[in-house]
């Protein structure tokens, strides 16, 4: 993490401050030549709408996952990404985007599987940038290209797989679905406003506490909440212990990516993985518990 | 999540007798293979999407004119004009919803003023002519839902006229 901090973050009490940034934070950087910001949306329409200047687009389809497989980049993808987006080793990248910085943390999550952790992820995302009356551009920078030497995918310290969850179902250890209420009960098989698709079986993963991801939000400008309140749902209210393991998961990994990145980083969780087969995986294999 | 796949020309073709309009559209996306381009075409329609008149509808806008499913919470209005035809409207409650603004924009252009009998053959698979495999299921199935509304709405104006 870069050592400068931002007072704006720091107030809100969090285990590592260094992993967010306040937008006033972002406007002072942005010709910071070791500070990249990157936006990442569920619209790929949205960042060429109009983005953060001088900022580059990482798209979760085409940039983040196998181009076949379900599964992440390679090494070697992800090298030719961050040279494409002219970034070192030594470079700062902060993540911002819609939905109240979904896609934006599940990319800094797939940034964690290659082990950059020079990122930061700005509080409020697209949203508060826009309230406060930013700047949004059309014109798309283009970088020197870089270098990047990147190591093999490490999943194991924050991606959990299906026989990781089997395990900590067996283990009683400690599970937060984020889906809606509805979805956790089985009453709907994707969030409110989305159509029913993508999985066969509706409920949860037995032994699961149900947080959903947006309880950490302040849905006025979607910013994270300050680290009193999560301490107050997910310790307090849920029981969860910041030495225990924990797996979150959604339908496909990007809500849960923001639960994970409140445990692990605004609260301190010491092993936070995201289970990122989720419920699409899940709700659709054959005899694996699931209660409703 | 998965995405929509591309339409082949032999899948084009067999959406023969669909509204002129939208089928010269579909023509000229289906040739665009620079992805920029394709994008800088969608954000100008995206651009040029003008919000439902006053004078057909106001705020809150009624649940019955919203397309269920879509994230971008678009509603759609149908008003009828003379020789079975109808000019359609819609408006786009979320400020990202940048996509949904665009195909709002190419449906009001291509299918408003085009016999229903030719509204209700387009399949809603034209998403994925339109957006190609840039776009998320979950987003795909939203902008579809924008097409099949746009078809329940002429639906109606040609049962109710019988």
């Amino acid at each position: 993490m870069s050592e400068v901090l931002d007072r704006e973050v720091l107030d809100k009490g969090y285990a590592v401050p260094g992993a967010l940034v306040s937008t006033q934070w972002v406007a002072d950087h942005l010709k910071d030549t070791n500070v990249r910001i990157i936006e990442s949306n569920e619209d790929p329409l949205l960042y060429p709408s109009g983005h953060i200047p001088g900022s580059v687009h990482v798209d979760w389809t085409n940039d983040l996952n196998h181009p076949v497989k379900r599964d992440y980049i390679t090494r070697e993808s992800f090298e030719n990404l961050m040279s494409r987006i002219g970034v070192t080793a030594e470079t700062t990248v902060v993540f911002y985007g819609d939905k109240n910085n979904w896609w934006a943390t599940y990319a800094f999550w797939v940034f964690q599987l290659f082990d950059h952790t020079r990122a930061k992820v700005m509080d409020g995302g697209r949203l508060k940038w826009q309230k406060e009356g930013r700047p949004l551009v059309r014109e798309v920078p283009q970088y020197q290209q870089t270098r990047y030497h990147a190591p093999e995918r490490q999943d194991a310290k924050n991606r959990a797989f299906r026989d990781d969850v089997m395990e900590q179902i067996r283990k009683e250890g400690r599970l937060v679905d984020v889906r809606s209420r509805e979805e956790y009960t089985g009453e709907r098989l994707h969030m409110e406003g989305y159509p029913n698709e993508g999985a066969l079986r509706g409920g949860h993963i037995p032994g699961a506490a149900n947080v959903p991801w947006s309880r950490a939000a302040n849905p006025e400008n979607g910013t994270f909440r300050p680290a009193s309140e999560l301490r107050d749902i997910y310790l307090k209210e849920q029981g969860l212990n910041a030495h225990d393991p924990v797996i979150s998961y959604c339908r496909i990994g990007e809500r849960s990516s923001h639960t994970w990145f409140v445990l692990k980083y605004l609260l301190g969780f010491d092993d936070v993985r995201n289970y990122d087969g989720s419920w699409t995986e899940w709700g659709n294999l054959v005899n694996v518990p699931i209660e409703k | 999540m998965g995405q929509p796949g591309q339409r082949s020309d032999r899948e084009i073709g067999a959406m023969s007798e669909l509204p002129e309009k939208l089928e010269s559209l579909l023509a000229t996306m289906q040739s665009i293979t620079d992805q920029n381009e394709r994008v800088q075409m969608l954000l100008d329609f995206a651009d040029r999407f003008r919000e439902v008149p006053g004078r057909v509808a106001e705020r809150p806008f009624p649940e019955q004119n919203r397309v269920a499913f879509c994230e971008s919470e678009a509603y759609v209005w149908a008003e009828e004009q003379p020789g079975g035809t109808a000019k359609f409207h819609f408006a786009v409650e979320n400020p990202s919803g940048v996509s949904a603004k665009a195909l709002a924009y190419i449906l009001d252009r291509t299918l408003s003023g085009a016999p229903f009998e030719q509204v209700m053959r387009v399949s809603p698979d034209i998403v994925s002519t339109i957006f190609r495999q840039n776009i998320s299921m979950g987003k795909g199935m939203g902008l579809m839902a924008m097409v099949r509304t746009v078809q329940q709405l002429a639906s109606q104006i040609m049962r109710r006229k019988g």
